[in-house]
């Protein structure tokens, strides 16, 4: 099933007799059954004002077209959504429903905020098929009931979107990364939260272990990062050894799609938990691999198949999404009210459980 | 304001009630007394007024959970209550509810400098979450006008933005983690120190629901190091619409300014005239601010007056100290008060995109002649989010209607323009019933949707966000089941 718009997709919602498996692009490895019920014929960019930051564009548009055109007018996707399919090893063209969908946010999460914090407004298809907007084009907006940040991250369970509206940021002039030699897990999260912590805006804060060094973004324009950079390397000295990145951009695009897991073996684990608890928690896992993102608030883990990882979580806090493998649920069990409320929400929203069914819980 | 016919069986069970209550709270928090339940009668929107049956001071989530139990099992309306400073009626009482107010609730719980959050209960004013964590140099981003005074339960309620919030966002991207109970009385912990939902993002949607969906407890906020330093920049201009060309070529130049505020002549005048701020005579008037060390503030005004002056500026008058700064700053501040000392006043609130401002404000100034009131306008440019002020004569019969009446033209205007009916205040009883134009049945069926499941038996802040005519099925339902 291929709907070229949303007239179609509502009528074919409302016609099915089965459950459907959502799919844009097919990049970020929605497993599940039924037939395939494909966004992608709904594709375009419907309005974009660069003077006023905002884009609206239907859901199969592909995120590389947005980024295009927002690069022409010197603008960007501030929360920097990764790109899936070196890590999953899927191909296909990465949408911006997906990326909606499953709340895509990079790097600069810690900084700018997540996909969901820029998503403006959203059309989707609900579970009987009639067309249900939220939200709408301008950045403030209280309106009723803020179902755009529910349909974001919600993996296409609580209805099909059609359109979405973000609002978008301009890039940035110039950008240098600081590396910090650091001396473990620990070390490198003490070193972040001084960076993150301090009035010099760090757009990004990794932890590689493999490489034994800390990453420290600064963006702006020039005279500015020069000037931060600076004071930032003094925020930061103490904690070891410091010096300047070459490629900046390449490094923070590795940091993004986690490129030191591609072609290696194993489950990978998304956990996110409260940055002062990830050494330890890090510790506990025994992970083969393991990358931390967003000041250690983010913990990238590569483990042996078929790890139940959750059951080394012990008494922190936060929650871990298996990004790829299949042994274990995808998504962390909620507590018995919350995941009633969940499931509550997905039987109104979907009453006949046709959308990505299990996907969620 | 259609208020639903107060239901007589609740009424006639207020004594039963109150002994309730009474057992779960001390004596002093079950507020009975006519006389004293009329302190609760209504918030910031005073032009509607209704004492609750009675109103209640928790000072524990446990304490909250006992109260909204009892008023679960007893079939009772509640209506949270921050501090009461929403200009929507968001906290307007029906006559058969219990008003529970969180203002005993305001200690901190937690601030944790090295993960960047604070832990707070709900009732805890904006500003002093901010005064908590000064002393290292942090602040809390959010600042609504009324910060204060407003707690952060009614910011969370209503999601509030501020000036800042081009940078910084409005709470729902300041707000990391809520304790809630439920209107049955469960409590559950929604998010928390970590920065996303592990399943579906229920902090995204009781963010902003108006206390229709539960009552938030505690909230985890984040917290972020003050910038080095700021200052502004004021732009007069003799044209709004090239005032508004201007905002547009700031945004779209790469600068990314803490603050976009613009002033047309009535608020000028007003402004001028109460704070002596020597603001130039002009049509509008623009105030930009920005933030970094003192080199980077002098880049960035240098590029937005290279800017400016590409549109033909009366003046411009780019602050070089904090006096000069406080100077521009205290014009557009003493705005609200400065129109309210010339007149009685309706602050409207409807967001447009930035691109239909000349549009929207000629379509203002033709209505205000039509309907023969007065508006100044005050406006975040740089969100969209305008302010129109409506002076009128509370004094004079018929005015008041004339007002509103007036005031839903202009919402319309701006839902008709791309926009929206409210950007930071919230719909409340105020703005219920033009709902149908921003949305269809089918969208708001969406919303409720929501409130069914959080709150089956709607008992929780009555007659808000929902025009009635929509709410009455699930209303009367709700009375044949008792």
């Amino acid at each position: 099933m291929r709907p070229e718009t949303e007239g179609q997709l509502a009528e074919i919602v409302a016609g099915l007799s089965e459950p459907v498996r959502i799919v844009g692009g097919g990049t970020r490895g929605v497993a599940g059954r039924g037939a395939e019920l494909s966004v992608v014929g709904l594709s375009g960019i419907e309005l974009y004002e660069p003077g006023a930051l905002t884009l609206v564009a239907k859901v199969g548009t592909p995120v590389a077209d947005i980024e295009a055109a927002l690069a022409v007018e010197g603008q960007r996707l501030a929360f920097e959504p990764m790109d899936h399919r070196g890590l999953l090893g899927t191909t296909g063209e990465p949408t911006i429903g997906g990326v909606v969908a499953a709340n895509v946010s990079g790097p600069r999460r810690v900084q700018a905020g997540a996909c969901r914090d820029f998503l403006l407004g959203v059309r989707y298809v609900d579970g009987l098929g009639q067309v249900i907007k939220n939200g709408g084009r301008v950045m403030k907006n209280v309106t009723g009931y803020d179902l755009v940040k529910l349909m974001a991250g919600s993996w296409g369970t609580l209805g099909v979107l059609t359109e979405v509206s973000l609002k978008v940021l301009p890039l940035a002039e110039d950008e240098e990364t600081v590396l910090v030699a650091v001396d473990g897990a620990a070390q490198a999260v003490e070193a972040m939260s001084a960076a993150l912590g301090s009035p010099f805006e760090v757009s990004g804060a990794a932890y590689d272990p493999d490489a034994g060094h800390v990453l420290l973004r600064i963006e702006g324009f020039a005279g500015s990062v020069a000037y931060r950079v600076e004071q930032l390397r003094g925020v930061v000295g103490g904690f070891g050894s410091v010096s300047m990145a070459d490629d900046s951009a390449g490094l923070w695009r590795g940091i993004r799609d986690v490129t030191a897991f591609h072609g290696q073996d194993g489950d990978v684990w998304r956990i996110s938990v409260k940055p002062s608890d990830a050494p330890r928690l890090a510790e506990q896992l025994g992970a083969d691999g393991l990358l931390f993102d967003w000041g250690g608030g983010l913990i990238w883990a590569r483990v042996l198949v078929g790890t139940d990882l959750r059951a080394k979580m012990g008494d922190v806090s936060g929650h871990m999404t298996l990004v790829r493998g299949t042994g274990q649920a995808k998504f962390q069990p909620e507590p018995a009210p919350v995941a009633l409320i969940s499931a509550q929400l997905r039987q109104r929203f979907d009453p006949r459980g046709f959308f990505n069914p299990g996907l969620m819980g | 304001m259609e208020m639903p016919t107060p239901n007589a069986a609740v009424l006639a069970r207020k004594a039963r009630l109150v002994e309730r209550l009474q057992r779960v709270l001390p004596e002093d928090a079950v507020i009975h007394d006519e006389a004293e339940t009329r302190a609760y009668e209504c918030d910031a929107l005073t032009a509607y007024k209704c004492p609750p049956m009675l109103a209640v001071l928790p000072a524990s989530t446990q304490e909250v959970s006992d109260v909204l139990r009892i008023c679960h099992e007893e079939g009772v309306p509640v209506v949270p209550r921050g501090s009461g400073t929403s200009l929507a009626g968001g906290a307007l009482p029906t006559a058969d509810s219990v008003i529970l107010g969180v203002a005993r609730m305001n200690d901190v719980l937690e601030t944790d400098y090295a993960n960047r959050i604070i832990r707070v209960q709900s009732g805890r004013t904006n500003l002093s979450v901010t005064g908590a964590v000064e002393e290292e140099d942090f602040f809390y981003a959010p600042d609504p006008s009324s910060q204060l005074a407003c707690a952060i339960a009614g910011n969370v309620a209503m999601n509030s933005g501020g000036a800042h919030c081009l940078k910084y966002g409005v709470t729902t991207n300041n707000l990391l983690g809520v304790t809630m109970v439920m209107m049955d009385g469960t409590v559950v912990e929604i998010g928390g120190a970590h920065l996303d939902a592990g399943g579906l993002d229920l902090l995204g949607v009781i963010c902003g629901s108006e206390g229709q969906l539960g009552v938030v407890t505690e909230a985890t906020l984040r917290i972020l190091r003050k910038p080095e330093g700021a200052r502004p920049v004021l732009i007069a201009f003799d044209d709004n619409e090239i005032a508004g060309h201007c905002v547009s070529d700031i945004i779209k130049s790469g600068i990314l300014p803490v603050a976009i505020e613009f002033m047309d002549t009535l608020c000028i005048k007003a402004c001028e005239n109460f704070s002596k701020a020597g603001y130039p005579d002009c049509h509008a008037l623009l105030i930009v601010e920005v933030e970094g060390s003192e080199a980077e503030i002098d880049y960035q005004l240098g590029k937005i007056v290279e800017i400016a002056k590409r549109h033909n500026p009366v003046e411009l008058r780019e602050s070089q100290s904090a006096d000069e700064s406080a100077k521009i700053w205290l014009g557009r501040k003493s705005a609200f008060g400065a129109m309210g000392q010339m007149n009685d006043y309706m602050c409207l609130d409807g967001t447009i995109p930035v691109s239909s401002l000349p549009m929207v404000l000629r379509r203002i100034g033709e209505l205000s002649e039509q309907y023969g009131l007065p508006v100044g306008n005050v406006f975040h440019a740089g969100d969209g989010n305008m302010h129109p002020l409506i002076l009128f004569d509370a004094n004079k019969p018929g005015d008041l209607e004339l007002c509103e009446e007036f005031g839903a033209e202009i919402l319309k205007l701006c839902v008709d323009a791309g926009g929206c009916l409210t950007g930071e205040h919230g719909v409340g009883v105020e703005k219920r019933d033009l709902m149908l134009h921003q949305y269809t049945a089918e969208d708001l069926e969406a919303q409720m949707a929501v409130k069914d499941v959080f709150d089956p038996a709607w008992l929780l802040n009555p007659a808000k966000v929902f025009p009635l005519s929509v709410t009455e099925t699930r209303r009367e339902a709700k009375i044949a089941a008792e």
